[in-house]
């Protein structure tokens, strides 16, 4: 009895298990492998190298900017974008005017494909001709060449995710926001505690659930997003603005060295795991599941 | 579809003739070319093909459209390792050397046998041919391809007191003339550059330009070798510098790719190198008089050829490789070509294309479409090396490293060289 139920159980299974084995579980395998292998061109019989493509990975130095341009990526549009979103739930949660309206205005960058905003905002950051620089040239500023130079193409797409992202948080927060229970409030208020106190010991606390979400989606985003890299800068100038995905991208495509490729792939897949590893250990603890 | 009405009607034609022997089954080809669907070019194509497959009822060819240069590349490899068909391709012609290396294409050489098939082989411009031969044979064949030009807006160079018919021809004038056509407001604001060369996309294939100018190449003709150290390179890299820093008649920093027609469209900048491939947008977008010109040269005139060649795949019948012949054969004649050129903005690959009567009315009518003709007797070859890919990169990121200040030029250069020869010296 107990033989036959599991047997369903897996037959029930079989159709997402093959697809997840045949597309995510198979092709991973196969990277680790090609990670530790090496041939002379795609013709040529592959052989086995062990940890040597490891080893030019850390004599790479563009490997080591990527990395840490994907740090201070992660570092800068992350936690903006989900204040952001917080701020902006709050804001669309009140008792206004046009709330409707209110929400679809904050939703719309996401509504757009990446690829479309990133065209857009090719000419938002050229320089002289571009709306940045024509602002800033109103009051008086020789704006900067936004994308051209290594000091600021970084940032640029960083103020552009964080627009693009914003306003996806924003919703799982309305949601979260709506279940909350109003006696709370009413409770806080009779207390006599202000709102910024509120917010500190009743909403953030109770919104944490949601934050660790949207804090795993947005991580894994920051190294997972790379679009508008292709129409924006390319990585450049001089790998100012190249992030790890891109490089994948690169390797593969544009220097067709699909073992290399394979091995920076294995990096990534082992930062992605452990990224959401510690998040869910780490802060596990300290939500508040209702 | 097409392949089933095509061999009924030659079932029917047969029959009507009374033939009772086999009829030899159409040769159908797939070839691929690098444009995206739905684009303006698949038009052109797509009616040259109609036209090829009319001359030839006894070959059925399948055009697929399959994205830019590096998808085209990526998408008809995939297809020959999976065994799927594909007999030709229009790809970068710079992918020469990989091709070989992954020993997927076959020499022309080899596959012309009439002396008609031998002459139309020699029959194109030596230089759009520099990117398709090695090893002395000949493996690419020239369809899509361009060159760099100077546009420049004319009714600009009236309000600076220049004349508008001499565009400078070196590296001096060209500083001197593009400080003219500063112009700046009260405040010191730079309104109209005086010149922009782009430094995102393909800085590679502008530095080509600039080091062809100053009497060097960058790698040689077997593409195991490059030579961005040599003095001549590391100078031509100063120069550019230079423009922006010392002459300040460009912006410093990256100029990019992607919206540099627009700056020139909308007068921010009064003169720019660029693809011959803009030439129909531009003419048709310009709100000014503009004009063409050869770029300027400092020991010589030069630019760099560009686009896509023909190439045949190794892994096809004998019978396969004969149509596809003839195919390359009927795109690259003098009036396909010439038609094509006329359609398109990309050169006409041939002298013989230049001498239809199709392009001797354009050109008279329009003189801007012959300076990218009149360019090639200085033109070089793209930088087209093994692991081509890894090489531009190298290159490309020590121009942007030298042009936004991070590097000096001759250390930019020096890490590059010996970053390319690493990577190269396993091909010597």
């Amino acid at each position: 009895m107990n033989r036959r139920l599991n047997l369903k159980a897996w037959l029930l299974m079989l159709p997402a298990l093959s697809l997840l084995i045949a597309f995510t579980h198979w092709p991973t395998l196969k990277t680790f492998w090609r990670s530790a292998t090496w041939a002379k061109s795609d013709v040529a019989p592959s052989q086995f190298v062990g940890l040597e493509n490891y080893g030019l990975l850390i004599e790479d130095p563009v490997f080591w900017k990527v990395i840490e341009n994907n740090f201070w990526y992660a570092l800068g549009t992350v936690p903006t974008s989900i204040a952001l979103a917080i701020a902006m739930a709050l804001w669309v949660n009140g008792k206004i005017k046009h709330k409707g309206l209110l929400r679809l205005a904050y939703f719309t960058p996401t509504i757009l494909p990446m690829i479309t905003v990133a065209n857009i905002w090719l000419f938002f950051y050229s320089p002289d001709i571009g709306l940045f620089d024509q602002l800033l040239r109103a009051v008086g500023i020789d704006g900067p060449n936004w994308l051209g130079d290594p000091d600021t193409a970084l940032g640029s797409l960083m103020a552009m995710t964080i627009w693009k992202e914003a306003g996806f948080f924003m919703i799982f927060y309305l949601a979260a926001l709506q279940t909350l229970s109003p006696e709370l409030y009413d409770a806080a208020k009779v207390e006599g505690a202000g709102p910024w106190r509120i917010f500190r010991r009743i909403t953030f606390p109770l919104l944490m659930p949601t934050t660790l979400f949207v804090l795993i989606n947005a991580l894994l985003n920051a190294f997972k997003l790379v679009d508008h890299l292709f129409i924006l800068t390319k990585g450049g100038p001089n790998n100012a603005s190249n992030l790890l995905l891109y490089y994948i991208y690169e390797t593969a495509f544009s220097f067709l060295d699909s073992y290399y490729a394979a091995t920076l792939t294995v990096v990534m897949l082992v930062a992605l795991a452990l990224i959401a590893l510690a998040q869910m250990l780490l802060f596990d603890r300290k939500i508040h599941y209702r | 579809m097409r392949t089933t009405n095509k061999n009924l009607a030659a079932l029917a034609l047969s029959a009507v003739l009374g033939f009772t022997g086999a009829v030899s089954a159409a040769t159908e080809l797939t070839m691929y070319y690098p444009v995206a669907v739905g684009g303006a070019l698949t038009k052109i194509v797509d009616g040259m093909i109609e036209e090829f497959e009319v001359q030839n009822p006894d070959i059925d060819v399948t055009a697929i459209y399959a994205g830019n240069y590096n998808d085209a590349r990526v998408k008809a490899l995939a297809a020959l390792q999976s065994g799927k068909p594909a007999q030709l391709s229009v790809m970068f012609s710079i992918d020469i050397h990989e091709l070989r290396d992954l020993e997927a294409i076959d020499a022309f050489d080899d596959l012309v046998k009439t002396d008609a098939e031998r002459e139309w082989l020699d029959g194109f411009y030596p230089a759009l041919m520099e990117n398709g031969k090695a090893d002395g044979k000949t493996w690419g064949i020239p369809f899509q391809r361009s060159t760099i030009v100077m546009y420049y807006n004319k009714d600009a160079f009236r309000a600076a007191g220049l004349d508008p018919e001499k565009p400078p021809t070196t590296w001096e004038e060209f500083a001197a003339v593009g400080k003219k056509l500063v112009k700046k407001d009260a405040n010191g604001n730079v309104e109209q550059w005086g010149a922009m060369i782009p430094s995102t996309g393909y800085p590679y294939w502008m530095f080509a330009a600039l080091a062809k100018q100053n009497g060097e190449v960058l790698m040689n003709q077997a593409g195991n070798e490059t030579y961005f150290d040599k003095p001549g390179v590391i100078a031509a890299l100063e120069y550019w510098q230079d423009l922006g820093k010392k002459y300040a008649i460009m912006p410093e920093g990256v100029i990019e790719w992607g919206t540099l027609r627009q700056n020139f469209l909308e007068q921010k900048t009064a003169m720019m190198w660029h693809s011959t491939g803009n030439l129909t947008t531009v003419k048709n977008n310009a709100s000014f008089d503009f004009g063409v010109a050869k770029l300027p040269g400092k020991k010589e005139l030069g630019s760099p050829t560009g686009g896509g060649n023909f190439y045949i795949f190794k892994n096809s019948s004998p019978q396969e490789k004969a149509a596809a012949l003839k195919l390359v054969q009927f795109m690259t004649s003098p009036k396909q070509a010439a038609h094509w050129s006329k359609a398109t903005g990309y050169m006409g690959v041939s002298p013989a294309a230049y001498q239809t009567e199709i392009l001797q009315d354009y050109v008279k009518t329009f003189p801007p479409a012959a300076v990218a003709r009149d360019q090639l007797t200085y033109a070089t070859a793209e930088l087209a090396t093994h692991e081509a890919g890894r090489v531009r990169k190298f290159l490309d990121d020590a121009l942007q490293a030298a042009l936004t200040g991070q590097m000096s030029a001759k250390k930019a250069m020096e890490d590059a060289q010996a970053q390319a020869r690493r990577v190269l010296r396993r091909y010597q």
